[in-house]
Parts: C-alpha cells; sequence; structure tokens
C-alpha cells in the first residue's frame, strides 16, 4: 500500500487529495470535496496525461520559430521525450495552424501539429 | 489630417475583439494601430494551451486564439497599420480625437477620430520598480521577456534560473525553461500565497519538482558581468527579510513575475482619470472614461486572469463606441456609484447609469486576500440584493456579478451599490 499527496486543479479551491494505491490500483481517494477531485486523482496516479506545447524553428518565413502542440495529451513520462525530438526540427514555410510537424512523437501514437500561421518570406 | 469613426490603440486580443464589435454594430471606418509587427499582441508568445475554454470551448495556445480573431477582423476587412506607434491622444474642440502616431513609412502622422477605444495592454513590473539590492549585471529578465526570447526569437536567455514572484507568466516560464534544458532552481514568492492559478503550480513546478517559497524575496543579487548568485531569504508579516533565514542559490538567469501594470500614459495625456487601485482608467458601465468617446478594454483598464474576459469585455466597448459614434454623447444621465469594501478590491465598472444599460451589465473585480467561503454580497444602498456564495476567493483569479437592468430600476433614487465580502 502506498499514498501520494496532490493538489487538485479543477477549481481554485485547490483540495490536497491523498490517494491509496495497492498494486498499481486506487483503493481510495481523500480530501477531495467533489466528484471532480475523485476523478482528477485517480487519472493522476494511474495514467496522468498533458498536452506538451513547444516551439521549432522554421525556415523562410516571416518569424524564426512556430510553436506546436500534442495533437491530443501524452503520457507524462514521455513530456521530456517529446520536447528532445523537437530540439532539431525545421520546417519549411508557409506554415499553417494544424499542419503535422512531426508524426508518432516518442513513440506515443500522437503527432506534433503546428499551432500558429506563419507566411513565407 | 485623415478621418475615421474609430481608431483602435492596440491590436491585441482587446483591440481585435473592440474593432469586430464595432464592426458589426454598423461601424465602417474603423483603424487599428499595433507598434508590433504582427497583430495578436501578448498571445503571440503565449504558447501553452489553457486559451478559449470560455470562448471556443476548446484549450488553444495563444497563437491560436489570437488567429481566430485576427480572422474575424480579415474577414470584416479591417484596416490596420502595424509598426505603428501612437504618441497623443487629444481632444479637440469639436469633441473629436486627435490621434498622433509614427511609422516608417508614413513618418509622423496626425488621423482625425470621432471615438477612440483603448486597448494598450500592459506591461511588466521592472527590477527598478522592485527595489532589489544588490549588483545590476546581465542575466536579469522580466518572465514575459525571456517568453518572447525563447518563444519567438529562439534565443535561451540561460541555464541556471531562478524565478521571482508566482505570477502566471513566471510559472509558465518555470516550466518553458525547463522542457528547454535549463535548470529552475527555485521560484520565490513575496506573499503568503501565489498570485498564478492553481493548474499552473501543479503543472509548471510541481510536475518538474520545482520548489515554491512562499513568503520569501531575493535579498542580493551577485556577478559584475553576468548573474552568479542570488540569494532569497524568508520574510515575516511585515514583508520584511528575517534574518538567518537566508539562502544563497548559484545561477546565471534570474526572471521577475512580480505583476503587470496598465499601460496608460496615452490615457493620462488625453485626460483620462486613473484609478488608483487598477492604474487603468475609470469607466462608466459601457467602459467609457470620464473624456467622452474615449472608452477602455483588456489590460490596460485592468489586468485579467484570463483572455476570454478581454475579449468579451472588448465587445462590449466596441458596442458602445459603436452607439457612441452613431448617436452621439450619451448625455447627463442618472449615475450611480459602485462602491468596493470589505476585501473587494475595486471594480471596472466603476459607475453604472441605471436607465442606460442593456438588460444586463457584468461587474469584474478582484478581491485583496484569499478568502474561504465566503459570500459576495451586493447591496443597493442598504439593501441585501444578492448573497452568492464562494468556497473560496483568490486576488490572482477574476471574480464578476451580474447586475441586472430590472432589480436597479426598482430603486429610483439609488444612491450607491456596495459589494463587500462577507461570511457566507
Amino acid at each position: 500500500m502506498s499514498t501520494r499527496e496532490l493538489t487538485c486543479i479543477n477549481c481554485p479551491l485547490g483540495c490536497a487529495l491523498t490517494v491509496t494505491t495497492e498494486n498499481g490500483s486506487v483503493t481510495s481517494v481523500t480530501g477531495n470535496t467533489c466528484p471532480r477531485g475523485d476523478a482528477y486523482a485517480r487519472k493522476e496516479v494511474t495514467n496522468p496525461t498533458r498536452i506538451v506545447t513547444s516551439t521549432v524553428r522554421v525556415a523562410g518565413g516571416v518569424c524564426p520559430m512556430v510553436n506546436v502542440k500534442t495533437a491530443t495529451d501524452i503520457p507524462k513520462d514521455k513530456i521530456f521525450a517529446c520536447t528532445a525530438s523537437l530540439k532539431n526540427v525545421i520546417v519549411q514555410a508557409p506554415v499553417a495552424i494544424g499542419d503535422v510537424i512531426l508524426t508518432n512523437v516518442a513513440d506515443t501514437g500522437v503527432d506534433i501539429i503546428a499551432a500558429r500561421n506563419i507566411a513565407a518570406k | 489630417m485623415k478621418n475615421y469613426d474609430l481608431v483602435i490603440v492596440g491590436g491585441g486580443p482587446a483591440g481585435l475583439a473592440a474593432a469586430v464589435s464595432a464592426r458589426d454594430n454598423g461601424i465602417e471606418s474603423i483603424l487599428i494601430l499595433e507598434r508590433d509587427k504582427e497583430l495578436g499582441g501578448i498571445l503571440n508568445q503565449c504558447i501553452h494551451n489553457g486559451f478559449g475554454l470560455h470562448t471556443f470551448k476548446e484549450e488553444l495556445t495563444g497563437p491560436e486564439y489570437a488567429a481566430r480573431f485576427i480572422d474575424q477582423a480579415a474577414e470584416r476587412n479591417i484596416s490596420y497599420k502595424l509598426n505603428t506607434m501612437v504618441m497623443d491622444i487629444a481632444v479637440m474642440d469639436s469633441g473629436e480625437k486627435k490621434v498622433t502616431a509614427m511609422n516608417r513609412e508614413d513618418g509622423m502622422f496626425e488621423l482625425c477620430a470621432k471615438a477612440v477605444i483603448l486597448a494598450m495592454g500592459c506591461r511588466e513590473r521592472s527590477r527598478g520598480a522592485l527595489n532589489i539590492p544588490g549588483y545590476r549585471p546581465a542575466g536579469i529578465y522580466s518572465a514575459g521577456t525571456a517568453q518572447r526570447l525563447v518563444n519567438m526569437e529562439g534565443y535561451m536567455p540561460g541555464r541556471e534560473v531562478v524565478i521571482l514572484g508566482s505570477g502566471d507568466i513566471g510559472l509558465i516560464m518555470a516550466r518553458r525553461m525547463t522542457l528547454e534544458g535549463a535548470t529552475v532552481k527555485v521560484v520565490a514568492e513575496l506573499m503568503p500565497y501565489s498570485g498564478g492559478l492553481k493548474r499552473n503550480i501543479v503543472q509548471c513546478l510541481d510536475d518538474f519538482n520545482i520548489p515554491l517559497k512562499l513568503s520569501h524575496t531575493v535579498i542580493d543579487i551577485e556577478g559584475k558581468d553576468r548573474v552568479e548568485a542570488v540569494t532569497i531569504a524568508e520574510v515575516g508579516a511585515d514583508r520584511k527579510p528575517v534574518p538567518g533565514t537566508e539562502e544563497r542559490y548559484t545561477c546565471d538567469t534570474l526572471l521577475l513575475s512580480c505583476g503587470l501594470i496598465p499601460e496608460n500614459e496615452l490615457s493620462k495625456n488625453a485626460g483620462v482619470s486613473i484609478s488608483p487601485v487598477t492604474s487603468g482608467p475609470v469607466v462608466n458601465d459601457s467602459l467609457e472614461t470620464d473624456v467622452p468617446g474615449i472608452f477602455a478594454c483588456g489590460n490596460v483598464l485592468h489586468v485579467h486572469d484570463l483572455v476570454d474576459y478581454v475579449s468579451q469585455e472588448a465587445a462590449v466597448a466596441g458596442k458602445n463606441a459603436a452607439l457612441y459614434i452613431q448617436n452621439g454623447s450619451s448625455g447627463d444621465a442618472r449615475t450611480v456609484e459602485i462602491v468596493p469594501e470589505g476585501g473587494v478590491r475595486y471594480t471596472v465598472p466603476k459607475f453604472i447609469r441605471p436607465e442606460r444599460i442593456d438588460d444586463t451589465v457584468t461587474v469584474r473585480f478582484r478581491v485583496g486576500d484569499v478568502y474561504k467561503n465566503c459570500a459576495v454580497c451586493v447591496y443597493l444602498d442598504d439593501e441585501l440584493l444578492q448573497k452568492k456564495k464562494r468556497p473560496v476567493m483568490a486576488p490572482g483569479e477574476m471574480e464578476q456579478i451580474i447586475l441586472t437592468k430590472e432589480k436597479l430600476g426598482a430603486h429610483p433614487d439609488l444612491g450607491r451599490i456596495i459589494i463587500r465580502i462577507e461570511e457566507a
């Protein structure tokens, strides 16, 4: 049996949650004042995910950088692998919002897409 | 001198939404003046997601949110000038406004506008304004400057970072610098609570095991040419450093995220009265300043936490500027003051004209401390109008109440509206 302390992010209240797990499955959530806290705690402990946003370089564009994001959330422990794989990516302008920049980033099955329009110079 | 019905100063989220709203309310002749090389304002450097949850029901990055409004302005063929700095706004004898601006193509030029919307946004509190002791080496940046360098220019300002202030930009940059390979050693916050959103503390600090030290401040900066170390110390209830609590962090970069100040030099020159609490113009329910025909919206009016509220507010300013252009000054109307009390720091608007408002008017405000299990109470003179329970309120999050014309209209002798925090 192990416990983890979390801060709920669903609302400004920021309840201090205590999650107890046994063999990887959640046995109890305490400290929450609403059902959203319970759901958040279970997801955070068993399968935490995040949308990752970053930037990549642009060649021949009116701006030197274009910001990008994962098309959906990816496992939290893949965040650094995700940003590392963007390090040397250079895209050619023009770039449009939604353009796929990199497929299956860090083996997550999720694509990196552009989140900004950059016109060619 | 070229004539426009409406000149909007600033092409960020406030200016764009105001322009779209004014056009949709019948104003053809609109010009947006923007000092940067592109529209979108500060959103262009805010590459994190979470924008637009209220407006578009999805979590967009800043540039995506900006693009939605840039597209709306483009669909309506709204004119704008980039790389253009407004130097002065003056009221002429006719009541029209003379806007003096300059750029590389046109040089210095003057415009005549029937109405002006102020949408200049805000700037960050600088080291000079914070009075931090120590040397003045390179490597000290406002968090927003670092954000622009990393996200738009592609430069890393440093490798080992200490952040003073836990405003949202500081928290966001703690994560961003970490993802780009820097080590963020600590975030120090003078107040006993963070000025940032909860989700940012969890997802930007906790996710990366970056410590947040509340009730701490920077008391020394070392380094002749480049920052070499900073010393932080705990502060007491008087916010003065407590001797013996000093901790020294070696680092090459200090980021400052210590508050935002509405940028109102133009407003003051135009004769607009400024609130000492918000540092933004004092406005009525039309978001009109005390200079008829000059309106304000967005962070130049008061600093917002969510851009969605900026867009809503700007749409109100745009609509009312359109009404002013079409119908002239609203003239003398019964005006009631909103008085903030008991923990409410200010309200926007400050004045309400019960006969002139639409069916409802949104009043936004911030509280001065963290309140738990309290209620926002609205009094019409001595009579309690509404009591809204709030489990928690914090200075970092904007609050709002909605007043209805019906309720205000039932009090023809209303002297003042009081908004106060009370026990639930």
